[in-house]
Formats: structure tokens, sequence, C-alpha cells
């Protein structure tokens, strides 16, 4: 095979790292007149990515590198949704982080490489582009983590996040060498043939999966290796918080897919079972402890690990239906984190993080428009139709039907009933509450619009669900080798 | 269709996009012109419900006004809408009832009079979607969202301990409706991929899952009706609603729930209803009696007539579970008087809290002396709400008295106390507030009716007097489509 052929659908990932070190070093020439020319060289480059990804895209699956990378169609949606919900996140976290003089460079740089990390992981088909892309995507965290020098709470975050993290690759190493020990290959097809071919030791095999398992759950956040998320979630300057919460989500459904399906399928019934308690556990912890916070990041922290449970139990049905049901649920999602971070980016000012939930009180009369928009996040984020959260939770349940647990689905309304109580309680606070601040809430136009859009987004993708569903459907049908 | 008009779609979209212009003007400076636009887009979807009377065919069952287009493929979801007997008087009474409501809010309210009048017009669209889904999907949505408008109304314009009770209403209303979703999911997948409801109707189902799936439904509606141990969500949501609000609950969403047991529960799974029928007129039969004890008992008008709309709602649903046609007729009647009946009582305690600001009886007494016009209307309200024959409240009862002698005697029996219960829980109430001396110098203070407040009394008078003396209009529509649905009920579909 010729290098051409061989490195175009990996083009986006090339430009992208070219364009992070160019942006580096322009970074230095033109640090006078502040960041702005920076920060449009990195949304020109996430838009020149998109373009890329888009004009780059052939039907069907190509595996190049020696089957090391994937370019298939449920990768580039993944990565466009990726650089759209990067780009939304530098927009948000603009006027936030330049009141905090934390909008430098590095910030940029950093994020890019995430996002490069992210899209490693989306379009892996080897356990050692996964993890190269994993580590990319975590190193860059731990750093803008930390990139508020002078916080004892960020910095403490970090340490937590890096240590926990170190710990959660090392797992995932040893599952993966425990893998390649059984079945003589590193590459997820061959992986499954192998296991497929009987030849495989089985005892050998279901440790490797426990510690495979073991490892994505850390990095998914789910009980019980989510003690990291509130933690980090709470430390962090809320622009980086943002950038945890919403687009890895994407690329940890593409790892979770990439691994269980692609890779471990023929394990299903073992690794199915473990998802299942593990969702259970997560939606159980992170539901009724969220319900104690009173800071909103620490809650979206728990909520975050509730709603990951969520997203694990479209994949225990083991059929197309079920990981569809699972990707669009990543992507609503990140949908909705986006716009909740946003807010509290929003509402808070120099010197002052709108990160209580008492912060929040009175805002229908400060500001009504902000309040509705809150209300639709809440409202999707607790599965309330005719918010798009409902069809997210809807078609999770739909394939746990389907695949014969109905006691699962009871099971999962019962518990998200508990977590409607707390998205409850922020509607509560902003409509039926006096404020305690009437400080002006001082944003961009850019901002306004962006909110509006998400929360606008969030209504009539709930009135109008069936075009983005149809699309996660055909991307996984498409992309996924089921054996 | 009517003249090439969808018509359904335009009752539940235009309050709705009327709602959403009234948001558009804004705080309080523009309070006049959201009171205007509110009342335009309340009586506009009022009139455009009419054709659904006028154009009905009565001598068949079938769904009529169908409108049929594809939603969601994916999950083979339609927006599929339309009406039989059963539902069409619904959609009908909600779209009466909103301009009366934006109507009675029109002095009361001044904080945020233009999220009020849209969060009812909003409403109103959303809860003719309830009853003019045909598509399970489609109903769920407009199910839960019926919640954000009423939560807010409660929340935001309700009396003092009014968090309380809009978070409890909305938990207690979602807990019923997540399980009715899983239900719908495992009835889509037993009918092979369809939401259609009229296919779940079809569909075989063994006993041990129709059972599951009557539980499931049985707590999305009887949390909504509200029958006897998930009640207590209503008393309190009353009392802390905006009389507005009041209304809406006790006229239209009370309804629903009733709605969702012909429409769902009896239909889909009728071997579980018939095996679960004696506890359903347990249940009726305790909350006709025992809260018409309590209604007794209480001190606050609200609250009394709260626990008197518990009680008659047992009717009703006695009327469904006897399985007989007097009976079912004479529930839906029942449902549609006690809208009237109800939203009257709760409007007539409204004139009056406007003017006190309490809702004690004791705080009152003597009332007829400065008001006579509203101790008229509001004797012909309590009098109809005692069941007193000539008023709407009447028929209903005598029928569904009529069809549990046919079950059992002693059914008949336990419901016909309601008859004087009733008129001891409301006359007595009536006593003590109007009648007697002028208890104190703020009753001494009081004005009669407004013009306005007389409007709204006179329609809903000559509504509760007309369909007492010829309620010919309202069963002929029923007739048919209640006749069918009892035959379904009656054919069993478990599988051979």
């Amino acid at each position: 095979m010729n290098l051409m052929t061989d490195l175009m659908p990996a083009g986006a990932e090339i430009f992208l790292l070219v364009m992070a070190c160019v942006i580096l070093i322009a970074d230095l020439l033109v640090k006078q007149n502040g960041n702005l020319v920076t920060y449009m060289l990195v949304q020109l480059t996430l838009m020149g990515c998109a373009l890329i990804t888009v004009g780059t895209h052939v039907n069907g699956v190509s595996h190049v590198m020696h089957n090391m990378f994937v370019d298939d169609l449920m990768s580039d949606v993944l990565k466009l949704l990726t650089y759209l919900s990067i780009s939304m996140m530098l927009v948000y976290s603009r006027l936030y982080l330049t009141v905090r003089g934390l909008f430098s460079g590095e910030f940029m740089v950093l994020t890019l490489f995430a996002t490069l990390g992210m899209m490693v992981m989306i379009s892996a088909y080897h356990f050692l582009t996964l993890y190269l892309g994993l580590e990319l995507l975590s190193l860059s965290l731990y750093a803008m983590v930390a990139l508020q020098r002078d916080s004892a709470v960020a910095t403490e975050a970090a340490m937590k996040y890096f240590i926990l993290g170190a710990l959660a690759s090392g797992l995932l190493l040893y599952g993966m060498s425990l893998l390649y020990g059984a079945t003589g290959s590193l590459e997820l097809g061959a992986v499954s043939n192998a296991i497929l071919s009987g030849n495989a030791n089985k005892t050998l095999l279901v440790l490797g999966l426990v510690f495979v398992v073991s490892g994505l759950s850390f990095k998914l956040g789910v009980v019980p290796f989510h003690m990291w998320l509130p933690d980090v979630y709470h430390g962090a300057p809320t622009a980086m918080t943002m950038l945890i919460g919403s687009a890895p989500k994407l690329a940890a459904f593409a790892f979770v897919a990439r691994v269980l399906v692609e890779g471990l399928q023929p394990l299903m019934q073992h690794w199915s079972g473990m998802l299942i308690i593990l969702a259970i556990a997560s939606m159980a912890l992170g539901n009724i402890t969220a319900i104690a916070q009173t800071n909103l990041k620490r809650m979206f922290a728990y909520s975050t690990i509730a709603h990951m449970g969520f997203l694990l139990l479209g994949f225990i049905s083991g059929d197309i239906e079920g990981y569809s049901s699972s990707m669009f649920y990543a992507v609503i999602y990140v949908l909705m984190s986006l716009g909740a971070f946003g807010m509290i980016m929003l509402l808070s000012r120099a010197g002052f993080e709108a990160d209580e939930i008492t912060d929040f009180k009175g805002l229908n009369q400060r500001n009504p428009w902000l309040a509705f928009i809150m209300l639709l996040l809440m409202f999707s984020m607790a599965g309330v139709p005719p918010t798009v959260g409902f069809y997210a939770k809807f078609s999770v349940l739909n394939a746990v039907v389907q695949s014969g647990h109905v006691w699962l689905a009871v099971v999962a309304v019962l518990l998200s009933l508990i977590g409607a109580f707390y998205y409850l309680r922020i509607v509560k606070l902003m409509y039926f509450d006096a404020p305690e601040s009437h400080a002006p809430i001082v944003f961009g136009p850019d901002t306004t619009l962006l909110i509006s859009v998400n929360g606008l987004g969030v209504l009539l993708l709930g009135l109008l669900p069936g075009t983005l569903m149809s699309v996660c459907a055909v991307s996984v049908q498409q992309s996924l080798m089921l054996h | 269709m009517f003249f090439g008009l969808p018509i359904i779609s335009v009752a539940i979209w235009l309050p709705i996009l009327f709602g959403v212009l009234v948001l558009a003007t804004g705080d309080d400076k523009n309070a006049p012109l959201a009171r205007i636009l509110a009342m335009v887009g309340s009586l506009l979807g009022f009139l455009v419900t009419i054709p659904l009377y006028t154009g009905f065919v009565r001598d068949t069952s079938e769904m009529q006004f169908v409108e049929m287009h594809s939603w969601i493929s994916r999950f083979n979801i339609h927006y599929h809408l339309g009406v039989d007997g059963i539902s069409v008087l619904f959609i009908l009474l909600t779209s009466f009832f909103t301009p009366i409501v934006v109507l009675a809010g029109w002095q009361v309210i001044e904080k945020r009079v233009a999220q009020y009048m849209a969060s009812f017009l909003i409403m109103s669209g959303i809860m003719i979607g309830v009853f003019a889904a045909l598509d399970a999907v489609l109903f769920y949505v407009f199910w839960e969202a019926m919640l954000i408008p009423m939560f807010l109304i409660i929340g935001v314009w309700g009396g003092a301990n009014r968090v309380y009770a809009a978070v409890k209403f909305f938990l207690y209303t979602l807990l019923g409706s997540l399980l009715m979703l899983v239900a719908l999911i495992y009835l889509y997948n037993q009918t092979g991929g369809s939401f259609e409801i009229l296919d779940f109707h079809q569909v075989v189902i063994p006993m041990s899952a129709q059972i599951l799936i009557f539980i499931a439904f049985f707590f999305a509606f009887a949390v909504k009706v509200p029958m006897f141990p998930v009640h207590t969500w209503l008393p309190d949501a009353h009392v802390e609603a905006p009389t507005g609000g009041s209304v809406i609950l006790a006229a239209i969403m009370l309804k629903v729930g009733a709605y969702g047991f012909l429409r769902f529960s009896m239909p889909i799974a009728p071997d579980a209803s018939h095996h679960l029928a004696g506890v359903m007129i347990a249940l009726s039969l305790i909350a006709v009696v025992y809260i018409g004890l309590v209604a007794l008992t209480q001190t606050d008008m609200k609250k009394l007539v709260a626990y008197s709309s518990i009680s008659h709602m047992g009717f009703v649903t006695l009327g469904f579970f006897i399985f007989n046609s007097n009976g079912m007729e004479g529930a839906l009647l029942q449902m549609i008087s006690h809208g009237f009946v109800s939203g009257a009582l709760f409007l007539c305690i409204g004139v009056l809290y406007d003017r006190m600001h309490s809702r004690n009886i004791a705080d009152y007494g003597g009332v007829a002396n400065k008001m006579p016009v509203f101790a008229a209307f509001f004797m012909l309200f309590a009098m109809a709400n005692s069941g007193l024959p000539g008023t709407s409240g009447f028929v209903g009862e005598f029928m569904v008295i009529l069809g549990a002698v046919k079950a059992n005697f002693w059914y008949a029996f336990a419901a016909a106390s309601t008859l004087v219960f009733g008129a001891a829980y409301t006359l007595w109430m009536y006593k003590r507030v109007i009648f007697g001396a002028v208890a104190n110098h703020h009753v001494s203070e009081l004005t009669d009716l407004t013009l306005r407040e007389k409007a709204i009394f006179a329609v809903l008078a000559l509504t509760v007097l007309g369909m007492g003396l010829y309620p010919l209009p309202f069963s002929e529509i029923l007739h048919v489509s209640v006749n069918d649905l009892l035959v379904h009920v009656a054919r069993s579909k478990l599988p051979l």
C-alpha cells in the first residue's frame, strides 16, 4: 500500500498536530496583542479539521497503518462532534479564562493536544493506538487542571487526577498485556478472531477482561472507580471541568465500543454482567449522592457518574440497537453538559465562581432568558420530554427492554426519578426563590448566542430527534464489526 | 381534516404559539398586552375546537379527524392524532376552560403576568395533545410535558407552602409516568415494532405480563386521578396553587388519569383489568366513602373541594371497573360534569380569596348579606357538587349508581352514600361561609362580583344547568365508543 492512501484517513490528525506546533510558535510571536489571534487560529484549525474529515470521508471501513488505525463513519461522526464541542468550549470559556489570566497559548495548545488524543482514541483499532490516544488526552488534561498554579484546590485536583489516572492506565495496560498473552495479538480484529477460534486460554482472557473493564471504568468514572471525578470537577477551573465533562465522553464511548465490541464481543456474556453491576452502582450512587451536594460542579460530577452508568446500559444488550443508543446518549450528554457548565461560566465574573447551587437563586428575576435556557437543560438532564434528554434515556431503555432485561429498565427509571429531584431543585431555586445578589450578568454576544442555541437545541432536538438518532444508528451499523 | 385544516394540530399548536408570543412580551411593563394576547389566543383556541364537536360522526367508534405523519422513523414513531367519542369531549372541556382561567387571573395576577398566562396557554395545547395522541410516545411526550408548566404555576404563583407542593406534585407524577414508559417500551417490543396505541389494543399478552403492565399503568394514572392511596399530593397542590392552577388541575388534569384507564389499561390488559377489578372497585369505594368523610372535617375551603374531587373521581373509577355501559357512560359524564362543577367551585373560592386572602371557613360567615349575586351562583355550584337533580352532577352519579346496582347491590349502596356525604360537606361549608350574621368587619367590607366575574360564572352556570337538564348532546357522543370499548374489554387477550 502506498504511503498516501495510508495517510489520507489520518489527514485530520496530521493537520491538527502540525497546526498545534505552529500555534505553539505563533503564540510566542503575537504575545503582545493578546491571545485573540491564537484563539482565532485554534478555531480555524478545528474548522479545517472538520473540512478534512468530511473531505476524506469514504464509504465503508478502511483499516490503515497495519490495522492500527481505522476510518469509518462512526469515527468521522464522533470526530466532527468532538471538534464542535471543543470549539463551543473555547467560546464559552474565553471570557472566563481571560478574566482569570488563564487564557494563554499553553491552554489552547493543550486543548488541541487533548483533541488530538481524543481523535486517536476514536480511530484506534489496536490496543497500543488506543493507549496512546488515551495517554495523550489524559496528560493534556492533567496539565490543564493544574494550569491555575496558585490555586491549592486546583493543584490538589490535578494531583488526584494524575495519580488515579496513572493507576487506571496501569490496570488497562496490564489487562491488555494479559489479552495479548492469551491471543497473541494487540490488533482488535485479530484478538476477536483468536477468541472466536477457541484456542485462547479462557481464564487468562477473562482475567485480562476484568482489568481492561476496570481501566475503562476509571476513565469513564463509573462506580466503584469514580473517586477522582467529584474532586477534579470541583477543583478544576470551570472551563477545564467543561472540557473534561464534554468531548472526552465521546472518545470514551468510542473507546468502550472499540475494545468491548470490536475486540471482545465474543466475551460479551462476561462483560455484560460486569457492566450491569457497574451501571446500577453508578446510577444509584451518582443520583443519591448528588442530592447531598451544595456545590454545583460537584453535583454535576455525581450526575455525570449517573449518566455514564446509564450510557453503559446501552452496551449490555450486545447489539447494534444498544450501541447506537449509547452513542446517542453520549452525544446528547455532551450537548447538555456543555450548556450546563457554560451557564456556570456565564454567571461567574472576576473573583466570583457561580458554582454554588444557591448562586442560581432567583435567576428568573435577574435574567428570565438564561433561566429558561437552564430550565431546558435541567429538564433535559432529568429526562423529561419534550427535551432531548428524554429520547436519550428512551432509546437506551428500549435497548435494555429489547434484550429482555425489563427489571433493569425498571431499576434505571426508578434511579433516574431520584435524579430528577436535584435537577428540579435548580429549577426551583431559579424560579421560586428570590435572588441573593443583583450583580449584573456580564457576557459577550458570542456566548449569549451560543448558550441560546445550545439550550434551544436541546428543545428542538427533543421535538425532532429522528435525524440524530438515525445518524447514530447508521454510523454504528456501518462501523462496528459484530462477530 | 375539516375544510382541509388539520383541526387537532391547530387546536394543539395555536395556544402554544400564542403562549410563546405572550412570553415574548417580556416583563410586567407590558402586562396589559400579555393579557389581551392570552385572551385572544385562548378564545381562538376554543373556537378552533368547535368543529370537532359539530363535525363529529356519532355512529362510529373509529378515530376521526385523524392526522398521521412519520415523526421518528428509527423507532417507527408517528405524529398520529385523532379523536373518538371518549376523547373529543375532553378536548372541548380543555379549550373551554382556558379562556376562563385567563379571565380569572386577569387582575389577580400582578407579578410575571406574561409567564403566568403563557404557562396556561402552553398547558392547554399540551393537554389537548394528551387527549388526541394515538401514538404512545407522542402521548408520553405530551403527558410529561404537562408537568413542567404545572410545576411552575404552582411553584411561582402559589401560596405559602408552594415549593413543597410543587416538588411533591412533580415527583409523585413522574414516578408513575416512568413506570408507564417501561410498559410502553415493553409493548413496543411485543407488537413487533409499533407504538400505535390501537396496535397495543390488539396484541396478545400472557396474564402475568398483563398484570405487570396494568400495575405500571395503574401507577401513572392512579396518581393523576388520584385514587385512594396515592392521592396525598392533590390537597397540597390544590391548596397552594393559584386559582387558575386549581381550576385546571381539577377540571382537566384529573381527567387525564381517568382517560388513561380507558385508553390504555383496560383495552391493553383486559384480562388483568377483570382480574384486578375487585381491588380497583375497593379503592374507588374507599375514595368515595372515606375521603368523603375526610372532606367533612376540613377547615380550609380549598382543601375541602380538593377532597371532594378525590371522592368524586372515586365514582368515576368505580364506573369504569364495573364494566357495564351505564357505569362507564355515567363515569364519563361525571368526569365532564365534575370538570365544570369543581372548576366553578375553585373559582368561587378564588373570588373570596382575592377579597379576603383567607381560605379558612372560620373567617367567613354571612357573605350573602354583602355578595348576594355571588351567593346565588355559589349555591348552584354547591348543589351541583352534591348531585342535586337538574344539575349536571346528578346525571353521572345516577348512572354510575344504576350501573353499580347491576353489578352488585352493595357497591351501589356504598357509592350512594356519597349523595349524603357530598351534600353534607358541601352544604355545610356553604352554610358556614354564606349564611348567618356578618362574621367580622372584613366580611362587611366585601364587594359583590364584578362584571368579569359575573360573565365567567354565568357561562359556567348555564353549562351546569344545561347539562343537568338535557345531557343528550354529551351522552350521544360517547355512546358508540363506550359500547365498542366494552365489547373489546370483554374479549380475552390471553395467548391460546
